[in-house]
């Protein structure tokens, strides 16, 4: 068993490469682009004073529309988009354009969510100072909710963990990926389960240097 | 001095229209503590936010320091906004940053020196008696020295009033005293005017010198504390402070 392993150690290798690869340009995507949707979500919902019936309902509908597709109909659907992007539908680079469109959503949503936590007092008590809105979106609404954001992150990583696993089936590779093809295609039971221990020893440490994070930066408590 | 005339606000609700501010006037001296009290949903904390336009009235006029800030552009009323200073019932403090920060953000805001923020965050905690608080969160400290935080928060820009949202309703009552002690004194040294929005009375007896009665978005009293009073124009005015009359003085309805 053991020389099994160590047989496809270097392939194991290659692959948690391409997972970390995708893991970080997508994560990378979903804070740079999520973080500023879901701020936008948060200041223009029904209620605010930023209040826009018309561009929320569009926003908030598209958010649900690509949450409401499973990764694998979306990753296939949009292959003609993927390639526009960058210029091929196959391979550890394309997955990153599916990957992304998937996540942004989510990521927008948990951190519109995370916002609606802050204490509207804080933000008014910054207005009766005199803050402009991006004084408030950032000093107020990122410094008080940075513990949330932190949160989302941790799990938006996480469920990317298991969106990249489906990556193998455009060519993306990723440590999933490894773990299908010897475990399920060639039924290699014993590199399948060490597979999958990585993957759960991936997840926990993901999770564990989460909450660290949050309780660094967390001092409500 | 600060002056409100005819000031209309209403909000919509799902029960339709509800108007806050009925054609409220009012008039505020240079250096006073003037208390507006009145019981919840009689509109006093909306007339409050109104002066620093945190509400816009629906028709009116805001005069604070012979500026109308109703027709400031928005950049001319963010810089006004920082010669109001704000203290809030629940301290609204930013939970993530140490106290030294918080009092600090005001003048971030107005994207002042570092040395200057720094020399006067230490003032200003001087003042309100929490220099040795200024690492610590606002989640260690007690309800009173939090309001304390806010004070000192407010005070940070050189504020020429303070508005002051039932800034001990969430106090104890010795704490209640604590605070209106700090206030008093920072009335007298500094010559800030003082606005003070309370469902209080200790608070209106202990630090004001004016006082409006508010009830279902209108004023229905005003009184000047300095002299005795004599007469009540409304039911909640003289429930209110029927143990201040003179009573020797005959009680006049001229309801």
């Amino acid at each position: 068993m053991l020389s099994n392993i160590l047989n496809v150690l270097p392939e194991i290798l290659t692959a948690l490469g391409q997972t970390f690869y995708m893991l970080g340009e997508t994560l990378f995507v979903a804070i740079v682009v999520g973080t500023p949707l879901g701020t936008i979500l948060y200041l223009i919902r029904p209620g605010a004073t930023h209040h826009k019936k018309v561009l929320y309902i569009v926003l908030d509908g598209l958010v649900n529309i690509i949450r409401s597709f499973p990764f694998l109909i979306l990753l296939i659907a949009i292959i003609p988009f993927t390639r526009f992007v960058v210029g091929t539908a196959i391979g550890t680079t394309a997955v990153i354009v599916p990957l992304s469109i998937c996540v942004i959503p989510e990521f927008a949503r948990l951190v519109e969510q995370t916002l609606l936590d802050v204490n509207t007092g804080v933000v008014e008590a910054a207005e009766s100072m005199g803050a402009n809105l991006f004084q408030i979106i950032w000093y107020v609404l990122y410094s008080e909710a940075r513990a949330g954001i932190a949160n989302v992150i941790t799990i938006i990583t996480i469920s990317l963990l298991s969106y990249t696993t489906v990556a193998g089936l455009v060519g993306g590779g990723g440590i999933g990926d490894f773990a299908i093809r010897y475990g399920y295609y060639r039924y290699k039971i014993d590199i399948m389960f060490f597979t999958v221990l990585i993957i759960i020893i991936l997840v926990q440490i993901i999770q564990m240097i989460g909450n660290r994070t949050v309780r660094v930066l967390d001092k409500k408590k | 001095m600060i002056e409100l005339k005819n000031i209309q606000k209403s909000f919509d609700t799902k029960d339709g229209k509800f108007q806050a501010l009925k054609d409220v006037s009012i008039k505020i001296q240079e250096g006073e503590i003037f208390g507006i009290i009145g019981f919840s949903g009689a509109g006093k904390s909306t007339l409050l936010r109104v002066m620093n336009l945190l509400e816009r009235p629906d028709s009116g006029e805001v005069n604070i320091n012979g500026k109308n800030l109703c027709f400031l552009s928005r950049k001319d009323l963010l810089k006004e906004r920082q010669s109001i200073g704000m203290i809030f019932q629940n301290f609204n403090l930013l939970s993530n940053k140490t106290i030294a920060e918080n009092v600090e953000f005001p003048l971030k805001l107005a994207r002042e020196k570092k040395s200057e923020r720094i020399k006067r965050v230490a003032e200003c905690l001087e003042i309100v008696g929490l220099t040795n608080k200024k690492d610590a969160y606002p989640v260690s400290l007690s309800g009173g020295q939090r309001q304390r935080v806010g004070i000192a928060r407010a005070l940070a820009s050189n504020p020429k009033i303070l508005l002051c949202d039932e800034p001990t309703s969430a106090l104890d009552p010795r704490t209640t005293e604590n605070i209106l002690e700090f206030l008093k004194k920072i009335n007298k040294q500094f010559g800030i005017t003082i606005v003070v929005v309370t469902h209080e009375m200790e608070v209106v007896e202990q630090i004001c010198n004016k006082v409006a009665v508010m009830e279902n978005g209108e004023i229905v009293e005003n009184f000047d504390l300095k002299e005795p009073i004599t007469e009540f124009h409304s039911e909640i005015g003289e429930y209110l402070f029927k143990h201040l009359l003179n009573l020797e003085a005959k009680v006049d309805y001229v309801i």
